[in-house]
């Protein structure tokens, strides 16, 4: 399962950069998105998929999954949440404010500096 | 701190006052007051001489940074007397000289001696300095204080092109022998010179004694305009005259000649050393006089001179090492080069003072320094005249002059050569005596025109700004008593010998004298008919020869042409390099996110794929992984789909669907790995994500009208594929290699007994590690705000409203 997950991650990864080479801003942004689902799923799978029960101790299992990663996954989709909302404002103004969403078209100006 | 610590930090104490003495005293020349200090300090200095004579020495340490080995460590031996003496000595008569020749209305006087006594102060550090991290110090003061003087009138393009190369060039020099003091810190374990000499021997056979010797002798080379380095000293003649007369003949260009003598006891054993010190000075003394022939500018001769008398100092330090080698001798022959430095230093700092200070003499009475204006000024200014003809005589080594007897002293040095069977010197030592020669040919041609194509010939009166009068006595009385020490050194040079050259011979050879060697400095007027008088005669005639055919042979000098010399080749390699870079960073800073991303993720790939196949770190492991469920397949599937989705969708509507779909796929998987908290999570978040896209995409409305697809573009493929394989590979052999068991047992053990809790993703969030928490609250605040002030907070618009 790990194996597959890590090809699957992979994948998340390789549309995730592909998009944040792109010039519209918007796809920009879709591609952060995608990475930090990647990242979530790897630190979930690297950490291992065994078999188990969910770590609420009122299941009383004999073994339960890894509580750990899964806290840190939560800590980190509140942080991306937090910085993909502010980003998706910042591509709203800047667009308001240059009128365009061209990453290319968003360069100062030569000597300006 | 002792009277020998403030006596060489008094100068940078007095130069806080003289502002305050030239706001206070509007109606005197400044001059005045700084005058005092440095005839104190020579008077001061003066009775030192009674302790060093009889090879005692004085030395009084300062603690500064006693763990790092650094402390202002004052040493005064017979080399550091003899140059806070002529400091001292010739500063005092150069501030004397400036008080006429500076006009105190029409100039800055306060900014000229406040860096006039900054260097002064420098100087005196760097002479008596035994510590050398202080001496390195002092060093660099010296070359800021000389960029400022150099810079003095900064209004001239001239000027600060001549101060910012002469910074370039010191600067440069420096650096790189604190990189050779630094090698002798590594190699000695300490900074003191006196200890360094006492190691000489164990720190011949290391491995760094050839780089810190090269390195150090690039910071004497550079100081004291030794070829190829010595371009900056003719541009430094745009400074003021006392300055040039100051620091660029008698003093800051002796420092380079005060380090390699000071340091000639640790590095003169090596035939390294023997050949550069030897090889450079001679050449440069060549280099030197044969470009000052061409020269129209007085200072420009001056400052050619400088660099060739220079050189000849630097020789015959050079082959002075060569005693080191013959200490078997009784009578050791090679003695007489060192003993020729000392007694050419002191005599070249008195002729080369008072020329300047005639050449700045005529400058200021007629408003030109160039060689073909001027002529027939004999009859105007007859006591410059006589300073001109005793200072340039001496110069050509011409008897009863000072010069005379050292250039012949220099003769036997260089005749000596011959007779040494080291280093290869028997079969290649000849160019020491030929260079030797020739380069005395030329300086006597220069000599001569310097006195006679200024002072003889035809008056110009048309081509003179002023008309040519005597100076007023205050600006003669600094070159008399310059030229008048010509004449008495001429005279009686053994008055020197005892007193001043002999304990700095001692300085520069201490091996020889613990061995019992006598310094023998008796300095004969007339030694017989040795081969040096008749290079001398030679000398003469060759040079009278020439000198009355000058106008057939000059056409010489232009056989090089202009783009080929150091001065080119200099101001090229600056714009070059310049522009080089300019070129090199405006190359990769391309002002494209899209490139500085292909950078990043290159240089991710490519730093990941060498670590990991470098340490052979890839490793896949199939006993530990879990089953592959149908569940897992389809909805692996699924986000898989979506994610490619993204990719090829033309619409940015759909490529928004698509990344919500992926959101809600990942949540499944949360749902299938056991993950409640995380389903619920990401369900919320993903669902509140695609609204905020939604609303942006909504408020882009005249982008949606005309939608293209992605196109398609085989590099960021490429490096898009490279990441993902990269990502994949990682994820596969971190998960194949586990290192030890997870911690997460403590938590699964406790969470109920020590927290009171039966979630545990909840427990460590908020028991176990709730500083995470508290700060990613902090960052959702940051981002609120950040928001908020965002949308509300429009500077631009209300200033164009």
């Amino acid at each position: 399962m790990e194996i597959l997950m890590a090809i699957v991650v992979g994948i998340l990864f390789t549309s995730a950069v592909y998009l944040m080479l792109s010039k519209s801003l918007l796809r920009i942004i879709i591609g952060t998105s995608l990475l930090s689902h990647g990242a979530h799923l790897l630190l979930l799978s690297i950490s291992g998929l065994k078999a188990g029960a969910p770590p609420l101790l009122g299941e009383h299992a004999a073994d339960y999954a890894d509580p750990l990663p899964q806290a840190l996954i939560l800590t980190a989709i509140v942080i991306s949440f937090g910085v993909t909302s502010f980003f998706l404002v910042l591509a709203y103004r800047a667009y308001q404010e240059l009128g365009t969403d061209n990453v290319d078209q968003m360069r100062g100006n030569e000597g300006n500096d | 701190m002792t009277l020998l610590h403030w006596a060489i930090v008094s100068p940078f104490l007095f130069a806080i006052l003289i502002p305050f003495l030239y706001k206070a005293f509007r109606n005197v020349h400044t001059g005045w007051f700084v005058l005092l200090l440095p005839a104190a300090l020579f008077t001061y200095f003066f009775q030192f001489i009674s302790i060093t004579r009889n090879g005692d020495t004085v030395k009084e340490t300062l603690e500064w940074m006693p763990s790092f080995g650094i402390n202002f460590t004052a040493y005064v031996d017979g080399l550091g007397l003899l140059f806070a003496m002529l400091i001292t000595g010739i500063g005092s008569l150069v501030v004397l000289y400036s008080i006429y020749y500076l006009d105190k209305k029409k100039e800055q006087l306060h900014n000229f001696y406040v860096y006039l006594m900054m260097f002064m102060g420098a100087m005196l550090g760097v002479v008596l300095s035994d510590n050398l991290i202080v001496l390195y110090m002092f060093w660099e003061f010296t070359s800021i204080s000389s960029f400022l003087l150099i810079g003095y009138w900064y209004h001239r393009e001239r000027s600060r092109y001549g101060a910012q190369k002469s910074m370039l060039i010191t600067v440069f020099g420096g650096l790189s022998m604190l990189g050779g003091f630094l090698l002798l810190y590594l190699m000695g374990g300490t900074f003191s010179i006196r200890e360094l000499v006492g190691q000489a021997d164990q720190l011949m056979t290391q491995a760094f004694f050839l780089p810190a010797l090269l390195l150090v002798l690039l910071g004497a080379f550079t100081k004291s305009a030794q070829f190829p380095f010595h371009i900056w000293l003719p541009d430094a003649m745009e400074a003021p005259t006392p300055v040039s007369a100051y620091l660029h003949s008698a003093t800051m260009v002796k420092a380079g000649i005060y380090l390699v003598a000071r340091l000639s006891p640790v590095f003169a054993e090596s035939s390294v050393w023997l050949w550069l010190v030897g090889g450079v000075g001679i050449f440069t003394l060549f280099w030197g006089s044969f470009n000052a022939v061409k020269q129209t500018d007085l200072k420009g001769i001056l400052a050619f001179s400088t660099v060739s008398q220079l050189g000849l100092i630097m020789s015959l330090l050079g082959v002075g090492a060569a005693a080191l080698h013959y200490t078997e001798l009784d009578d050791n022959i090679y003695m007489v080069a060192t003993l020729a430095a000392v007694f050419h230093l002191i005599n070249h700092a008195t002729f080369k003072g008072s020329l300047f200070m005639v050449v700045g003499i005529i400058d200021h009475e007629t408003g030109t320094r160039d060689i073909r204006k001027l002529g027939g000024l004999m009859n105007f200014m007859p006591i410059t005249f006589t300073i001109a003809i005793i200072g340039a005589f001496s110069m050509a080594g011409l008897p009863p002059f000072n010069g005379f007897l050292s250039k012949e002293m220099f003769f036997t040095g260089m005749v000596r050569v011959l007779e040494m069977d080291i280093f290869n010197l028997d079969t290649f030592g000849m160019i020491f005596p030929l260079l030797a020669w020739v380069g005395s040919v030329f300086t006597f041609i220069y000599s001569m025109i310097l006195v006679f194509k200024t002072f003889t010939g035809k008056h110009q009166p048309e081509k003179l700004e002023k008309k040519p009068h005597e100076a007023p006595l205050g600006m003669l009385i600094s070159p008399i008593i310059l030229a008048s020490l010509v004449v008495i050194f001429g005279f009686f040079p053994n008055i020197l010998s005892e007193r001043i050259i002999a304990p700095a011979v001692e300085a520069i050879t201490p091996s020889l004298i613990q061995e019992g060697y006598e310094v023998d400095t008796h300095i004969s007027f007339w030694h017989g008919f040795t081969p040096e008088l008749f290079m001398t005669f030679g000398v003469i005639l060759f040079g009278i020869l020439l000198y009355l055919l000058l106008p057939s042979w000059k056409k010489v000098y232009k056989w090089i042409p202009e783009r080929f010399t150091l001065n080119s080749f200099y101001d090229g390699g600056l714009i070059k390099s310049e522009r080089g870079a300019q070129n090199f960073t405006s190359g990769y800073m391309t002002g494209f996110i899209r490139t500085y991303l292909v950078y990043i993720f290159s240089f991710l790939i490519a730093i990941s794929l060498f670590a990991m196949w470098f340490n052979g770190a890839f490793a896949i492991n199939l006993e530990e992984v879990a089953p592959v469920g149908i569940y897992e397949i389809a909805i692996a599937l699924l986000l898989v789909i979506s994610s490619v989705t993204i990719l090829f969708a033309k619409s940015r509507l759909t490529s928004i669907i698509s990344l919500g779909a992926a959101g809600y796929t990942v949540s499944l998987f949360f749902v299938l790995f056991r993950a409640p908290d995380l389903a619920l999570t990401q369900l919320v978040i993903e669902t509140v994500s695609v609204a905020l896209f939604l609303l942006c995409f909504y408020h882009l409305p005249k982008l949606s009208r005309h939608e293209e697809r992605m196109r398609f573009k085989l590099g960021n493929a490429l490096i898009s594929i490279g990441v993902g394989v990269v990502v994949a590979l990682f994820a596969i052999s971190s998960y194949s290699s586990k290192m030890f068991e997870s911690i997460s047992k403590y938590y699964i053990e406790n969470t109920h007994d020590k927290a009171g809790g039966e979630n545990m993703v909840n427990v460590i969030l908020v028991d176990f590690r709730g500083f995470d928490t508290m700060f990613e609250i902090c960052v959702l605040a940051i981002a609120a705000l950040g928001i908020f002030s965002m949308i509300k907070l429009r500077l631009t618009r209300r200033d164009e409203g």
